[in-house]
């Protein structure tokens, strides 16, 4: 119920916004603590980074979104993350085994796990996301199915594990495998203009950072909130499907969801946030 | 014999070429036909004037130009939401010529440079891997061009 009423006095001030939105386009000096916990939102940048100083998507969102982030029972994500931790639970698969027969108790042995992802995989002979984590054990230790992509419990359990992180700063270890290849390519990518409008990552979240896109606010485009809980979607939207709607917004064809395209794109924009908490599960307009 | 299969043969082109014009006007400059001279396209890509009012809508329609996105303009202050990537447009009919605007409006590269952000508008210079329904397609038709082009030349300085 005050959920309900968060979301429609949003709206409202939405629709105040408008033209006036234009004199508070820089991001806030405010800070966030989540349920009392500081979070790093401002983070010196690592070495060879575009920007000194890396900022968290919280600190370019309207006044009432970044409220609702900071109380978790407001937090609409949080239900979803609730749930997950049920599912941690369950048993699913031939092997009879849930994710508690072998992990134990998620918020023990997945503390500060998420935020150190992707990570190499030397029997995939490259980076893997938590989503593919979560796969892999699904099918070579439960003999269960892996989730279709964006399924709702991929989503939600993917934030259950990311939010064991909470306020953990995120960093990826670059010296393992391949990954400096993949950080390359990511870049790469990163740095390309794709579709009709011909506008790369770059043109908007380091060009254009701070300014406004129509009605949206344009950060720095960091990961360290996903999946993210959208107020429009009413739900939880994964880091895969951000990707390739930005990319599908260019009117490009979008590569698949966990390509190598997409998962070098993960490993260099995690680096870009390098420093930031871990926000899982951030609220979005 | 003859003759009757040569005019049906006329005939059916007559047709191909009508369904042809429903998305390019034949009369319009091709995207790749548009002479950029010293920065300027000094020729109306549809041999004729634009439509100010019929402008203003393409502007402001977030399907057509969707100028809005990155430009304010206090012509438009009754619309919501103006973006601010680009800058401001009001008085841009007095900085700029009709030629300039027309070619910053086919493409801004040609005008700004390559590392430009603005959109191609009537360009097939565009980025990688273009939605197979846009291949070979312009954002805006010539017409559109030519009456966002007649819209921005009546923001003049007070």
């Amino acid at each position: 119920m005050k959920t309900r009423l968060t979301i429609i006095s949003l709206a409202g001030g939405i629709a105040l916004g408008c033209f006036a939105g234009l004199a508070h386009a820089d991001p806030v000096d405010d800070t966030l603590e989540i349920d009392g916990q500081p979070m790093i939102t401002r983070a010196p940048a690592p070495e060879g980074h575009p920007f000194d100083e890396v900022l968290s998507g919280w600190l370019f969102r309207e006044a009432e979104t970044r409220a609702v982030e900071a109380d978790s029972f407001q937090n609409p994500g949080m239900l979803e993350v609730e749930r997950a931790a049920e599912i941690w639970s369950t048993p699913e698969g031939t092997a009879g085994k849930s994710c508690e027969t072998c992990h134990g108790d998620v918020s023990e042995s997945m503390k500060g796990v998420g935020a150190h992802y992707p990570k190499w995989d030397k029997d995939a002979n490259r980076p893997i996301n938590i989503e593919l984590q979560i796969d892999k054990c699904r099918t070579e230790q439960m003999g269960a199915e892996p989730y279709k992509f964006d399924a709702k419990d991929q989503k939600a359990m993917t934030a259950l594990i990311k939010n064991q992180s909470l306020g953990e700063p995120m960093s990826v270890d670059l010296s393992q495998g391949d990954m400096q290849s993949w950080w390359d390519r990511g870049k790469d990518t990163y740095y390309t203009r794709t579709g009709q409008l011909n506008l790369s990552c770059s043109n908007c979240h380091e060009d254009s950072m701070g300014n406004m896109i129509r009605a949206d606010h344009l950060s720095q485009g960091q990961v360290n909130g996903f999946p993210t809980y959208r107020l429009k979607q009413s739900a939880l939207v994964s880091l895969h499907n951000r990707f390739r709607g930005c990319i599908r917004d260019t009117r490009a064809e979008f590569p698949k969801a966990f390509s190598d395209e997409l998962m070098a794109l993960e490993v260099y924009v995690t680096w870009r946030g390098t420093g930031l908490s871990v926000e899982t599960p951030a609220v979005r307009q | 014999m003859k003759t009757g299969s040569a005019f049906f043969l006329s005939g059916a082109m007559a047709l191909a070429a009508v369904t042809f014009a429903g998305t390019a006007n034949a009369a319009d400059t091709a995207p790749n036909d548009v002479a950029f001279n010293e920065m300027q396209v000094s020729e109306s890509l549809t041999g004729m004037p634009g439509d100010p009012a019929a402008g203003a809508d393409a502007f402001k329609n977030r399907k057509l130009g969707n100028c809005l996105a990155c430009h304010t303009t206090t012509a438009m202050e009754s619309e919501l939401f103006h973006g601010n990537v680009g800058p401001d447009l009001d008085g841009a009919g007095s900085r700029w010529t009709e030629a300039q605007l027309r070619a910053i409006v086919v493409d801004a590269k040609q005008v700004f440079g390559p590392d430009s952000r603005m959109p191609g508008f009537y360009s097939l210079h565009v980025g990688k891997n273009v939605a197979e329904k846009f291949h070979g397609k312009t954002i805006l038709s010539a017409q559109d061009v030519e009456n966002i082009v007649a819209f921005l030349v009546t923001l003049k300085d007070e």
